[in-house]
């Protein structure tokens, strides 16, 4: 247990160092929720589907537990090489210990990052329902961190070279964002983007958070838990197998 | 009394990756206490042995032992009994020398009291300890190694892995690392498995040699055996006789892309 410890406060001491960098992570969410939300405010209201500012900031927090998560996950690229990583590889300890002392240190960053980021969307305008909401959402939160941060390690364990790093970014994690209905409703898609969207564990993510948050759902937010929890656990079990099968 | 068995037993080694054999039959002992060199051109498949060796990669036939036991089968009992410098650096640089070598303590279950007690004496010796709560991005890179080979000695191991440690060092440096290594070597008994370039370190610090080139072990002795045998004065000479003066060029790999990545960065 020392060990999970360790390595997790190690995740969590290096980001909390990095002030730098916890500034800038909020521009990009923060475009979105000035660009878009603004900008797309006026037609969605038209349509009859209330505030997208409401509408979208579970969207972008789920999208900066997202991409934290899973640069966590890639950032080992370059740790198997130059960094810790080759220290915790040889050490005397369990392979799932490292595994899961990492992936959670992940996961806890991404969840500091969504806070930050909650923060934010309340200044620029966001009303949760209740205060009571935020705690349960925040589970959500935690799931959707769980679930990328052990998806990332999987990649992260299976891919060699810094080019993979691009294809991951390009072919997974930005169209997990696009697909997950955090910037449009799920109701009314067209058939294979239907599809998508409920393939995207990311979706169901977003849709707790709002449901618990603005108390709208597609799913249900007991569906939402359920589904997060069970891909979670499959996804720590890819990313723990993977991880113990890395080889220097 | 002492243990007469060899500490390091290879036999048969073989790795190949897809088409290209980078170890190929290799067979060497290394006794317990000396230090032990492995002299090779680039490619020569000194990193795949140690790598082997220090349970980071599998064999793809040959037998593995350390300390009687099987890196292969036996990884993490194996693993509490050496400490290992790898060619491309290992420290956290975000934390501080004292974290790093801390967290290697908990890794290896050195209990906290002798976690502090070994953690200072090693840091003294490496002339660390005034720096220790300085983060690793501030050191250079003679600092960095030094930190490094005193981290991978706190769980006090049987044998510590070098591989080419002094690459990129100053002489100063690699003098003073040399002269501390070797005084762990005597006072500690730890036996000191090492990789270099530089004919000079070997022909100091080594008690023995393998000449390694091709993934074939093409000689071994004291650098005055391997004189000897090759009829000539230097052991730099010695090595040019065995393993030709032709220059190797290794493909350009993904992993050498990074390298020059990572010297532009200098994390």
């Amino acid at each position: 247990m020392n060990v999970v410890y360790i390595l997790w406060l190690r995740e969590v001491k290096k980001y909390l160092r990095s002030r730098a960098q916890i500034v800038a992570s909020i521009g990009q969410p923060l475009m979105y929720l000035a660009v878009l939300g603004f900008g797309l405010g006026p037609i969605f209201r038209k349509a009859g589907e209330g505030s997208y500012l409401q509408f979208m900031a579970p969207g972008v927090i789920g999208m900066t537990v997202l991409f934290t998560a899973m640069f966590s996950g890639i950032a080992m690229l370059w740790d198997r090489q130059f960094g810790f990583l080759k220290e915790t590889l040889v050490a005397p300890v369990p392979r799932v210990q490292v595994m899961l002392g990492r992936t959670l240190g992940g996961a806890t960053v991404a969840v500091i990052q969504g806070a930050i980021i909650f923060a934010v969307t309340l200044i620029v305008g966001f009303r949760p329902t209740s205060a009571l909401a935020v705690p349960v959402a925040f589970l959500l939160i935690a799931l959707i961190a769980v679930v990328f941060a052990a998806l990332a390690t999987a990649i992260g364990s299976s891919i060699k070279e810094m080019q993979g790093f691009q294809m991951v970014m390009n072919f997974l994690v930005m169209p997990l964002w696009f697909l997950s209905g955090a910037l449009y409703p799920l109701q009314g898609l067209p058939a294979v983007l239907a599809v998508l969207t409920r393939v995207d564990p990311l979706t169901y993510g977003i849709d707790g958070v709002r449901g618990t948050m603005i108390g709208a759902t597609h799913f249900g937010v007991a569906m939402d838990v359920g589904i997060l929890i069970g891909v979670g656990i499959l996804f720590v079990i890819a990313g723990a197998w993977r991880f113990s099968k890395i080889e220097v | 009394m002492s243990d007469n068995t060899p500490i390091i037993r290879v036999q048969h080694l073989v790795r190949t990756f897809d088409k290209v054999t980078a170890v190929n039959d290799v067979t060497f002992e290394v006794r317990r206490g000396e230090t032990f060199a492995f002299l090779g051109p680039n490619g020569a498949g000194k990193t795949t042995t140690i790598k082997m060796l220090t349970t980071v990669l599998q064999p793809t036939s040959g037998t593995l032992e350390l300390d009687g036991l099987s890196p292969v089968t036996d990884a993490t009992e194996v693993r509490k009994r050496f400490g290992v410098v790898f060619q491309d650096p290992s420290l956290d640089s975000e934390l501080t020398a004292w974290e790093n070598v801390d967290i290697h303590g908990v890794l290896y279950h050195v209990p906290r009291r002798v976690r502090h007690e070994r953690g200072e004496v090693l840091l003294k010796l490496f002339e660390l300890w005034d720096r220790r709560n300085d983060l690793v991005k501030t050191f250079s890179g003679g600092m960095r190694r030094r930190l490094e080979i005193a981290r991978g000695l706190l769980h006090t191991p049987k044998v510590l892995f070098l591989d080419e440690p002094t690459q990129g060092l100053d002489p100063q440096s690699r003098n003073q690392m040399w002269t501390i290594v070797k005084n762990l070597n005597t006072t500690e008994g730890v036996t000191v498995f090492l990789t270099t370039h530089y004919m000079d370190e070997a022909d100091r610090v080594a008690d023995r040699i393998a000449v390694i080139d091709h993934g074939k072990i093409v000689a071994t002795g004291s650098s005055a055996e391997l004189k000897q045998q090759t009829a000539t004065d230097s052991l730099e000479a010695a090595f040019l006789k065995l393993t030709g003066t032709s220059i190797r060029d290794e493909e350009f790999s993904a992993q050498d892309r990074m390298r020059q990545i990572s010297r532009v960065w200098r994390r």
